[in-house]
């Protein structure tokens, strides 16, 4: 079946059987490997993308659920120039990853709760990434980089 | 997951020839499509009730509020009206699962799924609420069957659910921490024919609990549930609680639900 979605600003169809995953489409169909496949049962949040404007669990929605959406992933982030995202530079600034598997994710959840949030405290901003796990840094960096990089999306 | 084939009607009587001849409606799928994958549901079609206008929205409706089936956790969690009238049922769709999950998930899924440990099935049940189908109403008293089984005939399908207000309600979650499913969780409703507990997580399906009812409809305070027996008998007990724990857990909960109705 064909799916026409928009995805990072540009205008798609696809044909894809109907089982197909959002996550697949991305990285297979389309080549954006930055969305991560994490724990494939919707838990770990590694293939968070939004979508109109929700952070979403790509590994747990259809690509069939996805007609007439505005996807954006974690390559739709970066400026033209190829300058980082005020949150990209944050997680980099402030140290917000070691080994970087769940950082696409991490990095779209937190773009997302700063846009729903914008003034999200520390406690906020824990409760908000719930859906994202890290097992590396214990998220102690990774909240500092989602304030820093709150504060810059202001700016 | 296996193949299946997938639809999307524009209307509810679309939806419902589909239903009716066997296809498999899909809320979010956040239960059903992570089900599919582990090849535990294996659905010859999906259809997709996302462009169906007669399962969306939210109004007022006399004393109380209507919630389209389609209503996904995150549009009940943050509707301004449904929160001023019914803080305690905004609140916990607030705490479903995680946020990404609350973009997807909607309350005719998982009301529909009826699992033992979902959080919304205890709101119906304590509010008193009326799930409205495309065949009739039935009473939340009627409609949860114990785990995954509810009174939906094959081909129906939940429309709305209808939420009276409550004087006072509130809900008290003791997630279990990787599932973020409840491990007790405690909705209590105060009303004008008196109180009604609906727990979750602790059972074989939500259920009411006539103890907890009667001490808080003599006194709605926390202190007053002190007294009160909590039978460990029909209790779950796994890995994450013993049966013995859940019933502590269930009068912790109430009485923290009390004290957030009362606040």
């Amino acid at each position: 079946m064909q799916t026409t979605f928009t995805v990072n600003g540009k205008n798609v169809t696809l044909e894809a059987a109907p089982n197909t995953l959002l996550v697949q489409a991305l990285r297979e169909q389309m080549q954006l490997t930055g969305t991560h496949v994490g724990c494939d049962t919707a838990q770990c949040g590694a293939c968070t993308v939004l979508m109109n404007g929700n952070a979403i669990k790509s590994c747990n929605v259809l690509l069939a659920q996805a007609q007439g959406a505005q996807i954006t992933t974690i390559e739709g982030l970066a400026n033209a120039d190829g300058s980082m995202h005020p949150m990209q530079e944050a997680f980099k600034n402030c140290h917000g990853l070691q080994c970087g598997f769940c950082t696409p994710g991490m990095v779209m959840s937190a773009v997302n709760l700063c846009a729903q949030k914008p003034e999200a405290s520390t406690q906020d901003i824990r409760h908000m990434l719930e859906g994202n796990l890290c097992r590396c840094t214990g998220y102690q960096n990774i909240v500092v980089a989602v304030q820093q990089g709150a504060a810059a999306m202001k700016a | 997951m296996y193949t299946f084939t997938y639809e999307r009607p524009t209307s509810l009587q679309q939806a419902l020839a589909l239903i009716d001849a066997g296809g498999q409606a899909l809320g979010g799928g956040q239960t059903l499509l992570a089900s599919m994958k582990q090849r535990l549901h294996n659905p010859e079609q999906l259809v997709d009730l996302s462009q169906v206008p007669e399962l969306q929205g939210i109004r007022q409706q006399g004393n109380a509020w209507v919630v389209g089936a389609f209503c996904r956790h995150q549009d009940v969690a943050s509707h301004a009206g449904l929160k001023a009238a019914l803080p305690g049922l905004a609140h916990l769709a607030e705490g479903i699962g995680d946020r990404q999950v609350r973009a997807m998930g909607t309350l005719g899924g998982s009301v529909a799924n009826n699992d033992p440990a979902a959080c919304y099935p205890s709101a119906v049940l304590a509010l008193g609420a009326t799930v409205h189908t495309n065949q009739r109403s039935i009473a939340a008293d009627d409609f949860f069957q114990g785990l995954y089984t509810t009174a939906l005939d094959a081909g129906e399908l939940i429309t709305a659910i209808e939420f009276p207000v409550a004087q006072r309600a509130a809900y008290a979650k003791f997630k279990q921490p990787a599932s973020r499913f409840a491990l007790v969780g405690v909705f209590v409703a105060q009303t004008a024919s008196g109180v009604r507990v609906a727990i979750t997580g602790a059972g074989n399906g939500v259920f009411r609990h006539a103890g907890l009812e009667a001490a808080l409809s003599q006194s709605f305070t926390p202190e007053a549930v002190e007294q009160v027996v909590i039978d460990d008998q029909d209790l779950n007990g796994d890995l994450h609680a013993s049966a013995q724990y859940r019933a502590h857990l269930i009068k912790v909960q109430t009485q923290r639900a009390v004290q957030q109705a009362l606040a």
